[in-house]
């Protein structure tokens, strides 16, 4: 296929000029993209620039105000999901919701699975029908087995298999890459690849640009709300991208700051979790950032979450300033200085139908009791002092969190833990799904925290960001730390041969 | 679920060019619409019915709503963390049973009415470690516990009354303040009320309570003991209980298995009318306070109207289904209207452009 003409494909879908709000919340001002039959459009924008409200338009979970929706040639205003499958749309969530009791088969077909002559589900022909899904896909997979357990990239692999038994001319992939490792990236873009040459239309939604620049033909970028310009990705700059979407230029994007480093606050000494990790040592100290590397599953988050006491340890034991850890009591950890940003900030970062200030007040609801009552003024005054510190874009402090954009609540989440003004600052994926502009502010933030004496312990899946802000790299390898890398120790392939290669640590 | 929660944000001031986005303010929440609903109802009740306005009414009224009122206290803290507690009414009609059987074995009527809220506790113990610490599902453990404590009460007492308690203290269940009708226990009943407002508005457990309501994880993550808090929920449960079917036992004087048989359906209503959230993470001590004389001052009025009991529970079984359906229609309704305005606005826009 000669993807110099994408331009003279068909149209499959085009949207223009969409307009959604929620109450005063206006979260699409100019929602407008155009998709060719044979293309990958990647679309690009910072958090809060509209891309999910866009995506839940073309799913058929919104229905937009305003605008000209057209799919296949045809004006649509899609009422419901069953409505955007109907005239072939499908999208593919970052994590996808399969039923863990069926099997992979019967995750594809439900609801539509093949009957016999009785009327009973045919079982036989589901799974061979299944079958050659998988194999037009070009991967490996049992049909036949429960969908509990599997990966995350091999259950979105599934809803894609789900998206072409629809025959789905339209696939929206929402963030697939975000919870996958490098090999798992590379496999779905291979199946996108194929998808596109056999005339699908793919839109890809990436924070990493050089998934964009690698999959994509064209790129559209949006900034706050609205539609902003598209691209040939051959004929664009990864810089360029980034100035359409914060509408300025970023010239670093690891301001790191050397720190002096003071007195072990953090050690964790022979940590050990059945089945999860085992041997795990090492030491945090006072103005020092120390990253803990790793593919995903590599058991980096399980290890922070022992360390916290979320989860319960078998063996080892953690100290904080000198102080030993009771394990699994994270209030214990909290009343010894630790604080911990959680990957999932939605799910456990936030209570996100609770205001501004209740989330960021949260771990402080000890401090404020006067006599066992809380003061209410306090807690507000404590909470709009952390917002301003952090820059937080809200109208007021009884805002709930859940109409913040994803930049602005992960600034609650760490404004609710710089509350409580740790000694260990623990954070996991600090910049997962968030926008370049508030990616450099967290980062820059990080950094004056180090300056100012604190231990931090980050958890990154990307090697850039670990690389850049760290100033030790622990890599971790099926549950084992495989290597400590110095910064200046520390490459992409000292770090990914650590990552993948356990057998051949320290000989 | 967020598109309902913000949908539920006030909409007057929707593209009014401000982004000033307020909580519901306390004027129009769902606490005070309950507290104007009530208002309504009794002013429509003091006219239209004869008998209503007056002491006796007001007497009878606050009496009959007392046990509820106690028991819809610890529920609405249970229901807020999305767990729930059917066998309230068993643990009353347990603690009635135990009272009656102690007094009529010779027991001091204090040392009675002691183990009997012994009898309570217990029954609150025995709940809250199979759902705080075993882990199992509420509902079931409840309904559970619904049948084991109303067999229990059967086995302490049998199928007998008894009837013969001290006059002083039966009197003084139901005596009232002066001549205004107000009766006496309402005064530690309050007590218990202004207790759990202020626990679950104005303390860390209370904040804890909404935290879990919402998301077990993020509760999780800012230390709160999950299991410990549930746990205190259902001992206080029971104790609350077991306190309701005594003064029950004392206001009827009369100690039976099958006392206060039901009641868990009025209190469970109360709650949800009064704006707690089934779902849980929402709810107000006032709004529930509201709820309760609500319910309890129109099952007054239809029995004062000479409906029979059978009615009574049906129109509680409705009153139930619509407070869990009501925040979906005002939702809906909000969302509407913020459409209607929307398109309004911009039929005016096109217009204004045509003019120019």
């Amino acid at each position: 296929m000669q993807h110099s003409t994408v331009y003279e494909n068909a149209l499959a879908l085009s949207l223009h000029g969409a307009m959604k709000t929620f109450g005063p919340v206006v979260a699409l001002a100019d929602g407008t993209i155009e998709l060719r039959a044979g293309e990958i459009m990647a679309l690009c924008g910072e958090n809060g620039a509209g891309k999910s409200t866009l995506v839940k338009i073309l799913a058929g979970v919104h229905a937009p105000d305003t605008g000209e929706f057209i799919v296949a040639g045809q004006h649509c205003s899609f009422k419901s999901v069953a409505d955007s499958k109907a005239m072939g749309v499908s999208v593919i969530y970052q994590e996808p919701t399969l039923f863990p009791d069926l099997s992979v088969a019967e995750n594809i077909f439900i609801g539509r699975q093949p009957k016999n002559r009785l009327g009973l589900i045919d079982h036989g022909r589901m799974r061979k029908n299944a079958a050659t899904l998988f194999e037009r896909l070009g991967v490996p997979m049992d049909p036949a087995r429960r969908a509990e357990g599997l990966s995350i990239a091999d259950q979105q692999l599934i809803e894609i298999a789900k998206a072409i038994s629809l025959d789905a001319k339209i696939l929206v992939m929402d963030e697939p890459t975000a919870a996958l490792s490098g090999v798992e990236v590379d496999r779905l873009f291979k199946v996108a690849r194929s998808l596109r040459d056999a005339g699908a239309a793919i839109l890809f939604i990436s924070h990493r640009f050089n998934e964009v620049m690698d999959l994509s033909n064209r790129i559209t970028v949006m900034r706050d709300g609205r539609y902003i310009d598209t691209h040939l990705t051959r004929d664009v700059t990864v810089e360029r991208i980034v100035r359409d979407m914060v509408g300025r230029d970023v010239d670093t994007l690891f301001p790191k700051t050397e720190a002096a480093l003071g007195e072990t606050v953090l050690a964790v000494d022979k940590l050990g979790r059945k089945g999860v990790f085992s041997n795990i040592s090492f030491e945090v100290r006072a103005g020092e950032i120390v990253a803990l590397a790793g593919l995903v599953g590599a058991g980096r988050t399980e290890v922070a979450r022992a360390i916290f006491g979320i989860d319960k340890r078998d063996a080892g034991s953690v100290t904080v300033a000198g102080k030993a850890l009771p394990p699994g009591n994270p209030q214990a950890a909290i009343t010894s200085g630790i604080g911990f940003v959680p990957e999932d900030r939605r799910k456990q970062g936030l209570v996100m139908d609770l205001s501004v200030a209740r989330n960021t007040a949260l771990t402080l609801r000890h401090k404020f009791s006067r006599f066992g009552l809380i003061d209410g003024r306090a807690e507000k005054r404590t909470a709009a002092t952390w917002s301003r510190k952090l820059q937080v874009k809200t109208s007021s402090m009884d805002q709930a969190v859940s109409t913040l954009s994803g930049g602005n609540q992960q600034k609650v989440v760490l404004a609710k833990w710089l509350a409580t003004e740790p000694k260990v600052l623990i954070i996991d994926e600090p910049t997962r799904g968030i926008d370049v502009g508030t990616k450099s502010e967290v980062h820059r933030l990080i950094n004056e925290l180090a300056g100012h004496g604190m231990a931090i312990l980050m958890i990154s899946s990307e090697l850039p960001e670990v690389l850049g802000m760290a100033d030790r790299v622990l890599v971790m390898h099926e549950g084992l730390i495989t290597a400590q890398l110095d910064r200046n120790e520390a490459t992409p392939e000292s770090v990914m041969y650590a990552a993948t290669a356990s057998q051949e640590k320290n000989s | 679920m967020s598109e309902s929660a913000t949908a539920t944000v006030d909409t007057s001031q929707a593209l009014s060019g401000t982004q000033d986005v307020r909580g519901p303010r306390w004027y129009t929440g769902r606490d005070a619409i309950m507290v104007y609903i009530l208002v309504v109802f009794l002013l429509y009740a003091m006219i239209t019915i004869p008998r209503f306005a007056t002491p006796v009414t007001t007497g009878f009224l606050l009496l009959d709503v007392i046990p509820t009122l106690l028991i819809a206290m610890p529920m609405t803290l249970i229901i807020i963390t999305g767990e729930i507690d059917l066998s309230v009414a068993s643990i009353a009609g347990l603690s009635s049973a135990v009272l009656g059987v102690m007094w009529a074995g010779g027991a001091n009527i204090w040392v009675s009415m002691a183990i009997a809220l012994f009898v309570g506790l217990l029954a609150g113990i025995f709940n809250g470690v199979l759902i705080a610490f075993v882990g199992l599902p509420s509902l079931a453990v409840t309904i559970g516990t619904l049948a084991l404590f109303r067999g229990l009460a059967l086995v302490v007492i049998g199928d007998n009354a008894v009837a013969n308690f001290p006059k002083e203290i039966t009197a003084f269940a139901s005596s009232k303040i002066g001549t205004t009708g107000i009766p006496v226990m309402v005064i530690p009943v309050l007590v218990v009320v202004v207790f759990f407002g202020l626990l679950l508005h104005k303390t860390a457990f209370g904040r804890g309570l909404y935290a879990m309501g919402y998301s077990k994880d993020a509760a999780h993550f800012v230390g709160i003991n999950e299991g410990r808090s549930k746990f205190w929920l259902y001992v206080a449960s029971g104790l609350v209980s077991a306190s309701a079917g005594i003064f029950w036992t004392l206001r009827y004087t009369s100690a039976r298995s099958d006392n206060a048989s039901g009641l868990e359906l009025t209190v469970i209503a109360a709650v949800l009318l009064g704006g707690v959230s089934i779902f849980g993470g929402k709810g107000s001590v006032p709004g529930v306070l509201a709820g309760v004389l609500l319910i309890g001052s129109l099952n007054y009025a239809l029995r004062l109207g000479r409906v029979s009991d059978v009615v009574l529970v049906t129109v509680t079984g409705l009153l139930l289904i619509a407070s869990v359906i009501a925040p979906s229609i005002s939702s809906a309704i909000s969302t509407w209207r913020h459409d209607q305005k929307l398109r309004r606005q911009l039929s005016d826009e096109a217009t204004a452009t045509a003019v120019n």
